[in-house]
């Protein structure tokens, strides 16, 4: 004995091509759905996660453009003001404050950097404070500098690579002429360190003639401490800027609400195409049945068996192309995540998209009740046929 | 046409008008008739006589424009009221199975699906008991498990005859049902319909233009220009 869903799956099967066609629609549909929540979701983990590997929860830099300083935090900066040295002692007398690491960035014109000349890099680093922030720094060979002064240098991976150096080389210092010793590599960290020339930052000031001044102070504050008031206390100091997790975030996310939008439209049309797909197959296969509905109704079937059918095949349908679209959107995260890598500002460097089971369920979700809309015409339609009326016809009208 | 005390199915001064612009077009014009359980009954008549029409509104498939129709002692359509769409589809379901002429079988399900396709929609028990032997009785047992595509005209009928009668209905109406069969086809399917009418009692109302399907009802009745000759 038939079932309505049954009937509904076997009717689908009916015409292959087009119920397949369907479900591709459907499918890229959700592909897109569910990659842009995915996106949504990952890029807020992906940045609080470039954050917290800073180490710091705010950073101190001389007075300048907020974006610059952001740029300092996450990607390292050129061009930037000094401040005194002597600010740390004013910064760790605060209770509140559980360690302070003094930075500063320097940035040098490399003749040999490419074919024509580039910029290099460094940071000068205290190796008594900065090593124990940045616990998650894990060497491939070698380790940190011996001494304060030392003719020293660590290398992140990428900057390792690009100048292709290992434990034991020496390297020149451009326009100071001062070799240097790499005494370590660090392993791929995911994040802006991996591009970067570390120093020790006495080393530094001395041989840029930068003495008593640094860029920047990373500031990790006592768990209890309220992040908000204390940003205020610093903004009293005179000249210079307070850079929070939270201004760095929203400034961030300032940049990229543009794409977002853009991404968040196509998703929109996507949908919207599929809808009207949807639509179009199950009119289709409603048209094409008039007289076999109507000749269901003469059976004894009431206008809600056939609403019913009508809707199940259209259930069935986005049902199969969300999960195909679910399952190709985890296939292709990595596809997803450098195309969109490629139209943001900035990215974080942890992956963009995140998708989880909750996600995809949430995705089927929402496309099957775009679905259950979109099946309500062609539904009622079909609910609508008189038994005569399908047997006088040839075909169904519109 | 005969009157009975306590018809099946009467019908007083039944009319049905098509209205095509400025043209009103008599397709049944005060038709007056009783049919009695039990009746078998073929209308016969040339094409557009209006025969096709009546028998649909015998079946309760379409309304008259005026006159009665009272079925199994339920005012169906009258001046005063008409049966909605829910409560003619009751009366399709529970007293009424019809044949087609183009069989209308689905064909994405099976025989058995194809007889059983009633009970899709209202559940009934011993409904594959009751398939197979319809299926038995019609002689298509062995094809029960094969797609319509399957089959030949006359068994596809035979499969379309077995899904009216799923339902234990009271009457079976058919149109034209041996329009789309040979004539040996056409002689097996006459000699279905005698036997359910004389074994079981079943009222059968039929369109045909089949000479010898008519000559095997009980009743001929002949229509011409949409009045009963």
């Amino acid at each position: 004995m038939p079932s309505l869903f049954g009937i509904a799956w076997k009717n689908l099967r009916r015409k292959r091509l087009r119920s397949l066609l369907t479900i591709v629609g459907i499918a890229l549909s959700t592909w897109v759905l569910v990659s842009l929540l995915g996106f949504n979701q990952g890029y807020e983990n992906s940045l609080n996660k470039d954050i917290d590997n800073l180490g710091f929860q705010v950073l101190l830099t001389a007075k300048g453009c907020p974006y610059e300083a952001a740029t300092l935090m996450l990607k390292g900066g050129t061009g930037l003001k000094y401040m005194s040295e002597s600010i740390i002692d004013s910064v760790i007398a605060n209770p509140q404050v559980e360690k302070v690491t003094p930075m500063l960035m320097h940035a040098v014109f490399d003749p040999n950097k490419g074919e024509s000349g580039g910029i290099t890099a460094f940071l000068g680093i205290d190796p008594t404070t900065y090593p124990a922030m940045k616990s998650y720094l894990v060497f491939q060979q070698g380790q940190w500098f011996d001494q304060p002064e030392a003719l020293e240098a660590v290398f992140g991976y990428e900057a390792a690579e690009l100048e292709q150096r290992e434990v034991g080389d020496l390297y020149l210092l451009p326009e100071a002429e001062v070799e240097i010793k790499v005494v370590g590599v660090l392993k791929r960290s995911g994040t802006q360190d991996d591009g970067t020339i570390f120093l020790p930052i006495k080393t530094l000031q001395k041989v840029y003639d930068v003495e008593g001044k640094i860029t920047s102070v990373g500031i990790k504050v006592q768990k209890e401490t309220d992040l908000t008031a204390y940003e205020d206390e610093l903004y009293k100091m005179q000249d210079v800027q307070v850079v929070s997790m939270a201004q760095v975030k929203q400034t961030i996310s300032n940049l990229v609400a543009t794409a977002r939008v853009m991404v968040m439209s196509i998703a929109l049309i996507a949908i919207l195409i599929a809808m009207v797909g949807v639509m179009n197959t199950v009119l289709m296969s409603v048209l094409e049945r008039w007289q076999e509905i109507g000749i269901m109704k003469s059976m004894g079937a009431m206008t809600s068996h056939i609403f019913k059918l009508i809707w199940f095949e259209t259930i069935l349908l986005t049902f199969v192309g969300g999960v195909i679209g679910s399952i190709m959107s985890w296939i292709l995260a990595s596809v997803t995540d450098t195309l969109i890598r490629s139209v943001l500002p900035y990215s974080p460097t942890s992956s963009l998209v995140q998708i989880d089971i909750l996600l995809a369920l949430k995705a089927i979700g929402i496309i099957m009740g775009i679905g259950i809309i979109s099946g309500i015409y062609p539904a009622f339609k079909a609910a609508k046929i008189r038994p005569i009326e399908a047997i006088r016809s040839t075909d169904g009208e519109i | 046409m005969t009157k009975s005390t306590n018809p099946l199915i009467s019908v007083a001064d039944l009319k049905k008008i098509y209205v095509r612009g400025s043209e009103h077009i008599h397709a049944v014009y005060g038709i007056s008739l009783d049919i009695s359980k039990g009746d078998y009954i073929a209308f016969v008549g040339p094409s557009g006589s209006g025969k096709t029409t009546l028998l649909h509104l015998l079946g309760c498939l379409d309304n008259p424009t005026e006159g009665s129709l009272t079925v199994n002692g339920q005012n169906v359509f009258s001046n005063d009221r008409s049966m909605n769409e829910r409560e003619l589809t009751k009366l399709r379901r529970e007293l009424f199975g019809y044949v087609f002429q183009k069989f209308y079988l689905i064909p994405t399900l099976t025989v058995r699906e194809n007889i059983t396709l009633p009970f899709a929609f209202y559940q009934k028990n011993e409904a594959e008991q009751t398939a197979d032997r319809l299926a038995d009785l019609l002689g298509i047992s062995h094809r029960l498990d094969h797609l319509p595509k399957e089959l030949s005209g006359g068994e596809m009928q035979r499969v379309a005859i077995a899904r009216a009668l799923i339902n234990k209905p009271q009457i079976l109406l058919a149109d034209e049902p041996t329009g789309n069969l040979d004539s040996k086809r056409s002689a097996e399917i006459a000699e279905i319909f005698h036997k359910l009418n004389q074994d079981e009692g079943l009222t059968i109302i039929l369109v045909t233009h089949n000479h010898a399907l008519a000559e095997s009802a009980g009743k001929m009745v002949e229509l011409r220009d949409g009045r009963l000759v």
